[in-house]
């Protein structure tokens, strides 16, 4: 059986839990995105985030969980270096339900994985290490995260697979990302622990993972462990163990840190907060289109094919991008150049961000091509000068002459300059007509690719029959 | 004009003509320099309270528009932070905080030009009801010097008392700025939860504390809460006061108004046989004020001393966990060090006081002692609030002596903590249920004081103001023998 805690920090708030600070705190170098409230100062008294709950709000809802009538913070009391106060303000069921979701589910493949509890926290500070963490000399702290909005995503133990769990977590970040609170790209925005048990025996828990690719890793390492150590009759202890990035293996973390009691005590700070059904209600009709009534939309409305409107509707940047460009009318072949085209040139995040194309340049494009002027081919080149320049459709086509070659005079010349280099592969047109394809080819060369393949066969054929 | 003025008094004084803030500021620094390096009130005295004075006379003079307090010297206890200068809180883990923030009340008092005085001693992060848990030593009562000047706020009480300020700021936990009050003669008032900001005051128990004025005089006090009270953004348990005055009508009396005395606090054992004489005479006062008087048992108050205590210590060792050597402590060489080990030389730093309750607070709320202890605490809390609610809807106050005893000597409580735990007997039933509670002079009994407690129902400040108001004017206090 495999459960996981993901944690997910809800980067598109505005400003921290707790007080004003940028949620966002990536671009700040060390110990700058701070104030007396999230270092802890004496004194200082959290002012919880509002938007904070509300997006959290609307996280419990897409993951189809309870919400409660009222919600409540606790103190949990460790002790850690990028911990300010030594207690992080978080959430549980200690009095009731008083988190801000539980019991809630998303199918995978037909199987339904139930999510136990959902709860809003503050994210630690960083601790950046010499060397190695085990042996480091020297530990740095950052604050600049410390009291980042937190949502923490437990589910119960009913992964069968590593791969489920890859998979959930991928539609679980496309479903942060289309609900607009997290960017689950970024560096360090999500990240999970998983417990792994085999056979209803004890449970490890997993720390540590620095990608979800590790994840599945992991959780593939921990399950042969735990088998080989049953066949060998050895017995499975409960424990805490750490994913060795390195050597790629789960290791036993020191015994303490499993042990700890976390004291949790009511954070009298913030007092209970009433989620009163109206405003659930309006959270929830606020919230953007979900990405499974998307496809559908797609498939129905547009008679997009069921494959592209997959892949189109799980990711928020390019159905953003598709809703903007598209009028009905031209809805298919958007998102045909989107999925085919546009999709194998941006695909890192850097990318999307350095890119500089428009919802209007696809419109503009689109309607080139349905309407003959331009062919794929050159779409797709233009499509590349966009993402890299920003300049219009208009101002590419006239610059590089990229409009479809269709006048038969000028297209019959470069004709007639083909049939005279290639004279052998002319006499073996005439021979098969099939081998035709390769005069074609050597016109489109010429052309970059603007002449219309349509036209060029045509006027080949009466050339050469004549 | 005399430095025991009352607040009111000072203003119009001051706005008269007859005498400048400066003036006043700087008698009041002679007063300090004079009598303050035995009574030990303050522990840092601020070096610009003249240049601020002399602002506001500027102000004055140029007939700008000046604040409510017209250069009106207070004093801050030493918890509460003021910014740019020290707030240590009467500890050595603290000794050298720099606060780089107002808190709220601070900054409502300067904008109201008031002249922040000094910081006042304390016990230990106000653990403490002598001010004997100081690290830096205790004050001393200006009615004894051999006598403790009750705590936590000792500090300020004494400054209030000793004439070394007008009014003060206090918090108050347990009792902390209604006991020194009773025992230095002043009035002290421990708000409604959340009628004042806690922003910026050092937490020790946050779920049952606040910041509270002390004054010679009851108006004084109803004036430094009009101007301290109501909702903050920086403090998410704060209410609104409506904007309330609650000076105005302060003279209303309490004709008709019922009383009652709470039986648990005001006679048998425990309950000094002075105190409870001059307690006794004060509720003939209340009856002669035209009041209805009644007693009233609440059977939960015997077991409020425990609850407080389990409550608090859990809190205190959260909120004081951040004290860890990582930013506040040792200036040490790191090297050689695993974090955790750091922790426990920080600890150090703290008291004797500090650390019993720290140590307490690790146990109350640990796995396997939460339900024994911390969740039964806040069982009794939840219940001692209904029967105090219940109270109320049949009486207008619930009164009691503030303390159950006289002030006592230095060092005579040191070595018992539960015979101190129990002087907090009347005082902490207020901060459990988050009521308003004020300590009012009564009597002197051999050159002690003794003062009277009267609570009110949830923000009703306004009539508790008027009832110590009337209580005050039937009483009659020598001068401090200075």
């Amino acid at each position: 059986m495999i459960g996981l805690e993901i944690h997910c920090q809800l980067t598109r708030l505005e400003s921290k839990l707790f007080c004003s600070c940028k949620a966002d705190y990536r671009e700040f170098s060390t110990n700058i995105n701070i104030c007396p409230v999230c270092i802890g100062l004496p004194g200082t008294l959290p002012r919880l985030n509002q938007k904070a709950v509300e997006k959290a709000t609307t996280i419990a809802l897409a993951l189809n969980c309870q919400t409660p009538k009222k919600i409540a913070f606790f103190r949990k009391n460790y002790f850690y270096p990028d911990l300010p106060k030594n207690f992080q303000i978080t959430q549980l069921n200690l009095y009731g339900p008083t988190s801000i979701g539980e019991k809630g589910k998303i199918s995978i493949e037909g199987k339904d994985i139930r999510i136990r509890r959902i709860q809003l926290e503050e994210d630690p500070g960083r601790l950046i290490y010499e060397g190695v963490s085990e042996r480091t000399q020297i530990t740095l702290v950052d604050y600049n995260r410390a009291g980042t909005p937190l949502v923490e995503i437990v589910t119960e133990p009913d992964f069968d697979s590593p791969r489920q769990v890859r998979l959930f977590l991928g539609i679980l970040s496309d479903l942060l990302e289309n609900l607009g609170v997290s960017d689950p790209t970024l560096e360090g925005a999500m990240r999970a622990d998983a417990n792994v048990s085999i056979d209803g025996g004890p449970r490890v828990e997993i720390k540590n993972i620095g990608s979800f690719y590790d994840l599945e890793k992991a959780i593939h390492f921990e399950l042969t462990r735990q088998e080989s150590l049953k066949s060998r009759d050895i017995a499975i202890s409960q424990e805490t163990r750490h994913w060795d990035d390195k050597r790629k293996i789960t290791i036993a973390s020191r015994s303490k840190e499993e042990d700890e009691d976390y004291r949790y005590i009511l954070e009298g700070d913030i007092p209970w907060v009433v989620l009163d059904s109206q405003s659930v209600e309006k959270w929830r009709r606020n919230m953007p289109e979900g990405i499974s009534s998307k496809k559908e939309r797609y498939v129905r409305d547009y008679g997009i094919p069921t494959q592209v409107a997959d892949v189109l509707s799980s990711d928020k940047y390019y159905s953003d991008l598709f809703e903007q460009a598209h009028n009905k009318s031209n809805a298919k072949e958007i998102a045909n150049i989107i999925t085919t085209d546009l999709m194998g040139l941006i695909d890192t995040r850097e990318k999307r961000e350095q890119s500089k194309i428009t919802s209007k340049h696809l419109a503009d494009l689109v309607e080139l091509v349905n309407s003959g002027k331009v062919t794929r081919t050159s779409a797709k080149n233009a499509l590349q000068e966009i993402v890299k320049t920003g300049k219009s459709v208009s101002e590419i086509v006239s610059q590089t002459g990229l409009g479809k070659i269709s006048d038969e005079v000028e297209l019959g010349k470069i004709i007639d300059e083909v049939i005279k280099e290639e004279t052998s592969a002319v006499q073996q047109a005439k021979d098969n007509p099939q081998t035709i394809n390769y005069l074609v080819g050597k016109v489109m060369q010429k052309t970059k690719g603007n002449a219309d393949p349509a036209t060029t066969l045509r006027i080949f054929k009466d050339k050469i029959s004549s | 004009m005399s430095l025991a003025v009352s607040a009111i008094e000072y203003i119009d004084n001051v706005k008269n003509g007859n005498i400048t803030a400066e003036e006043f500021t700087a008698k009041t620094l002679e007063q300090i320099s004079k009598h303050d390096s035995s009574l030990h009130a303050y522990l840092l005295v601020n070096d610009n309270a003249l240049e601020q004075a002399r602002l506001v006379d500027k102000k004055i003079k140029a007939k700008e528009k000046v604040g409510a307090f017209y250069g009106m010297p207070i004093s801050i206890k030493d918890n509460i932070c003021v910014k740019g200068g020290k707030t240590t809180c009467a500890s050595k883990m603290l000794q050298n905080f720099v606060a780089p923030y107002d808190a709220t009340v601070v900054s409502n008092l300067k904008s109201e030009d008031a002249v922040l005085i000094g910081k006042t001693n304390l016990d230990e992060f106000a653990m403490g009801v002598t001010t004997e848990f100081s690290a830096f030593g205790p004050s001393r009562n200006p009615w004894n010097p051999d006598y403790v000047p009750g705590g936590s706020s000792g500090g300020s009480a004494v400054s209030v008392s000793a004439l070394e300020c007008v009014a003060s700021l206090g918090s108050d936990t347990g009792g902390s700025v209604r006991n020194p009050a009773s025992f230095c003669s002043v009035v002290g008032l421990k708000p409604t939860y959340g009628l004042v900001s806690r922003y910026g005051l050092v937490s020790y128990a946050n779920s049952i504390e606040q910041i509270g004025p002390l004054g010679r005089r009851v108006e004084d006090v109803a004036l430094v809460l009009n101007h301290i009270s109501g909702k903050d953004v920086n403090d998410n348990t704060t209410v609104e006061n409506h904007n309330t005055d609650y000076l105005s009508e302060i003279d209303a009396g309490i004709k008709g108004k019922k009383i009652g005395i709470i039986s648990e606090m005001s006679k048998g054992e425990g309950l000094d046989k002075n105190v409870e004489n001059a307690f006794w005479k004060s509720v003939s006062v209340f009856e002669g004020l035209g009041a209805k008087v009644e007693e009233i048992s609440l059977d939960l108050v015997k077991f409020t001393v425990a609850t407080y205590y389990v409550l608090t210590t859990a809190e205190a060792g959260s909120n004081l966990s951040r004290y860890d050597n990582l930013r506040y402590g040792y200036d040490m060489d790191v090297e050689g060090y695993e974090f955790k080990s750091y922790i426990s030389k920080a600890r150090k730093n703290f008291g004797r006081e500090v650390t019993r309750r720290m140590i307490l607070g690790g146990f109350v709320p640990s796995a396997g002692f939460a339900g024994k202890y911390l969740l039964k605490a806040l069982k009794v809390k939840s219940k001692l609030k209904k029967e105090i609610s219940k109270a109320f809807s049949k009486f207008d106050f619930l009164i009691s002596p503030t303390v159950p005893i006289l002030p006592f000597k230095f060092g005579e409580k040191m070595r018992d903590p539960l015979a101190m735990y129990l002087a907090d007997i009347n005082t902490v039933t207020a901060n459990l249920t988050g009521i308003p509670a004020i300590s009012v002079p009564f009597e002197i009994h051999n050159g002690l004081p003794i003062g009277v407690q009267i609570h009110a129902n949830t923000l009703q400040e306004k009539h508790l103001l008027q009832a110590a108001y009337s209580l005050q004017s039937m009483t009659k206090i020598p001068r401090v023998p200075l």
